[in-house]
C-alpha cells in the first residue's frame, strides 16, 4: 500500500505551528490487549456472551461507515492491526509531522453503554489502565480520558474518584447517545464527581442508548447519521442546560466533541426566546440558557462546517467566542481534519493560537 | 514543464496505480487498460494521498432506487473524506465547480528514445530495451 508520510517530520514539524489535538482515537489490536486488566471471569463473560449494547438485535454500528473501521485508508499501521492501534505509526503519520504537542485520547468501543452494567464498568476500568500503560506512559504528549460506564452512575463516579488527581487523565468521557437525555438526574452523581475532581466532561458524538439518531425514527442513509449527530447532541446539550446541572454543579465544564458547532448560536437563540416565555416552568434556571452555554461549554472543531462563504464561520465563532474552540483532527477516522487546511480564514495570531493550542492548554490545565 | 522517466511500464500494470516523486512533487500514476494518467497525489480539499484511496466507478441514479455504475475503475476516491476524482481529467465529482485534482500529462516512450532524449530520470534506473513511463511536470 502506498502511504504518504510528510517528507521529513523533523523539518516540517519545526515549520508548523504547535497544536493540540483534542480528539484522537487509540484502538486496541485485539481483545487480548485488555486482558492484563480483566479478571478471568470477565474475560470468560466477554468470550461467551460478548458486549451487548442497547441496540436491539444489532451487533455492529448502526450504519456502515463508508471506510474500513470508519478510518482513513492510509492509516493502517504497516506492522498490522487496526487503524489507531500503533503508537509508533500514530507518531510517524500524525503526532510528529503535524507538531501535536498535546493529544487528547478518546477511546471508543470501550465498554461504555453496555447493557450489562458490571461488565461495562469492568471493561471501562481496563481501558483506563490500558491508556496509561500503552499510550500516555509511552508518549508524554498524550493525555487520557476517564472512560466511564455512564449508564451506571455509581460505578462511573467511583471510576472518576479512582483516577482523580492522576496527571495523565484530563477529562471524563461520555458518548452522546445515553439511555436517557444527558441532563437526567440519573447522571448527576457522575457530574458531581467530575466537578469535584476538576475534570471536564467530554461528550463525544455516537453511543448506544437504543434511541434512533433522529427524533423521528431510523433514517435510511449513513449521511443522515453523520449530520444527525448535531441534532442528537443538541438534544443532549439542551437537556443538560434546562435540567439545571450547571446551577447544581457550578464548576462543571462540558466539551462537545465531534458534533459540529455552527448550530450553537441558533440553539441558544431558540432556547433563550422560549425560556423567556416559559420561565416559570424551569425556575431553577437563574440565567438564560445561552449564558450557561457560554460559561460552561467548549467545542471541538472537527468536523468543522465548511460554508461556501468562509466568513460565515467567523460570525459563528464570534458569537461563541474564540476561547471556546478546541482544535481536533479525529485521527485516524476518515473525516479527519488536517490542521494545515482546516481554517482558511484571515484571523489574528491570537485567535489562531487560541484555536490551535491555548484554549486546550487552559481548559485541561496542561502546560504543553 | 519537463519530461521525467519514472518507471518501466511493467511497474504499473493495467488497473493499478503507483505514487512517484517528480521534482519533489508526489505524483500518482494510473494505468487504465493501457492508458496512463497522472495526478498530483494531494487531494485539493485537505491534502489526502490519492494513491491510498479506493479506485471505483461513478455511481449514478436516474431516480431514487435506480442505480447504475458507469466507467468502472476510472475514478479515485480520496482515502480521507471520500471526494471522487475522474482519473482521466482530475475532475472532482463531489463539487465539480470547485475542486479539480491537478492532472499531469503522462505518456509512454520507447526505451531508446528515453535514453537519448531530454528526459530526466528521477530515482528510476533507465534500461534500453523496455518501455518507460514518462511524467511531464
Amino acid at each position: 500500500m502506498n502511504v504518504q508520510l510528510r517528507s521529513d517530520p523533523a523539518v516540517s514539524a519545526a515549520s508548523r505551528v504547535a497544536i493540540a489535538d483534542c480528539d484522537i482515537h487509540p484502538a486496541t489490536r485485539g481483545a487480548a490487549d485488555l486482558h492484563p486488566w480483566l479478571s478471568q471471569s470477565v474475560r470468560e463473560q466477554l468470550e461467551t456472551f460478548g458486549q451487548r449494547r442497547r441496540l436491539g438485535m444489532e451487533a455492529g454500528p448502526a450504519y456502515p461507515k463508508s471506510q474500513p473501521n470508519a478510518s482513513r485508508r492510509d492509516a493502517l499501521p504497516p506492522e498490522g492491526g487496526r487503524q489507531g492501534s500503533s503508537l509508533s505509526f500514530m507518531q510517524a503519520q500524525h503526532l510528529d509531522p503535524n507538531n501535536v504537542v498535546l493529544g487528547i485520547l478518546n477511546p471508543l468501543n470501550s465498554g461504555q453503554g453496555l447493557a450489562n452494567p458490571e461488565l461495562s464498568a469492568a471493561v471501562c476500568r481496563a481501558v483506563n489502565e490500558w491508556q496509561v500503560a500503552e499510550w500516555t506512559g509511552k508518549d508524554r504528549r498524550l493525555k487520557a480520558s476517564v472512560v466511564v460506564p455512564y449508564d451506571h452512575a455509581e460505578a462511573s463516579a467511583a471510576e472518576i474518584r479512582h483516577w482523580a488527581g492522576h496527571p495523565d487523565f484530563v477529562q471524563v468521557l461520555f458518548l452522546s447517545r445515553t439511555a436517557e437525555p444527558l441532563g437526567n438526574r440519573r447522571y448527576w452523581p457522575i457530574y458531581e464527581a467530575a466537578a469535584e475532581a476538576g475534570l471536564p466532561v467530554s461528550v463525544h458524538a455516537f453511543g448506544y442508548g437504543g434511541a434512533p439518531i433522529t427524533s423521528t425514527g431510523w433514517p435510511s442513509y449513513y449521511i443522515e447519521e453523520m449530520t444527525g449527530h448535531a441534532q442528537s447532541c443538541q438534544a443532549g446539550l439542551t437537556s443538560m442546560l434546562v435540567e439545571g446541572i450547571f446551577e447544581r454543579f457550578p464548576r462543571l465544564r462540558v466539551v462537545m466533541v465531534e458534533a459540529g458547532f455552527a448550530w450553537a448560536p441558533s440553539l441558544a437563540w431558540r432556547l433563550d426566546k422560549t425560556w423567556r416565555t416559559l420561565r416559570a416552568e424551569t425556575p431553577h434556571l437563574k440565567q438564560a440558557p445561552s449564558e450557561y452555554m457560554r460559561q460552561h461549554v467548549w467545542w471541538t472543531t472537527q468536523p468543522m462546517e465548511e460554508p461556501e462563504t468562509r466568513e460565515h464561520l467567523l460570525d459563528t465563532i464570534g458569537w461563541m467566542g474564540w476561547d471556546r474552540l478546541l482544535f481536533a483532527t479525529d485521527y485516524p477516522h476518515w473525516d479527519f481534519d488536517d490542521p494545515a487546511h482546516v481554517l482558511p480564514l484571515r484571523i489574528t495570531e491570537a485567535q489562531r493560537s487560541s484555536f490551535f493550542l491555548n484554549n486546550a492548554r487552559a481548559l485541561y490545565g496542561v502546560d504543553a | 514543464m519537463s519530461k521525467h522517466v519514472v518507471a518501466p511500464v511493467a511497474e504499473v500494470p493495467p488497473g493499478s496505480h503507483k505514487r512517484f516523486t517528480v521534482k519533489g512533487r508526489p505524483i500518482a500514476v494510473f494505468n487504465l487498460a493501457g492508458e496512463y494518467f497522472g495526478m498530483l497525489n494531494r487531494c485539493p480539499h485537505q491534502g489526502g494521498s490519492l494513491c491510498a484511496g479506493a479506485v471505483t466507478g461513478l455511481l449514478l441514479s436516474s431516480e431514487p432506487g435506480a442505480y447504475r455504475l458507469e466507467r468502472k475503475g476510472e475514478f479515485v476516491r480520496c482515502p480521507w473524506h471520500g471526494w471522487e476524482f475522474d482519473i482521466r481529467t482530475g475532475q472532482s465529482y463531489c463539487d465539480p465547480a470547485k475542486f479539480r485534482g491537478k492532472a499531469y500529462p503522462v505518456s509512454v516512450a520507447p526505451g531508446a528514445e528515453v535514453v537519448k532524449g531530454p528526459y530526466v530520470a528521477d530515482t528510476v534506473p533507465v534500461v534500453v530495451e523496455d518501455q518507460y513511463i514518462v511524467v511531464d511536470v
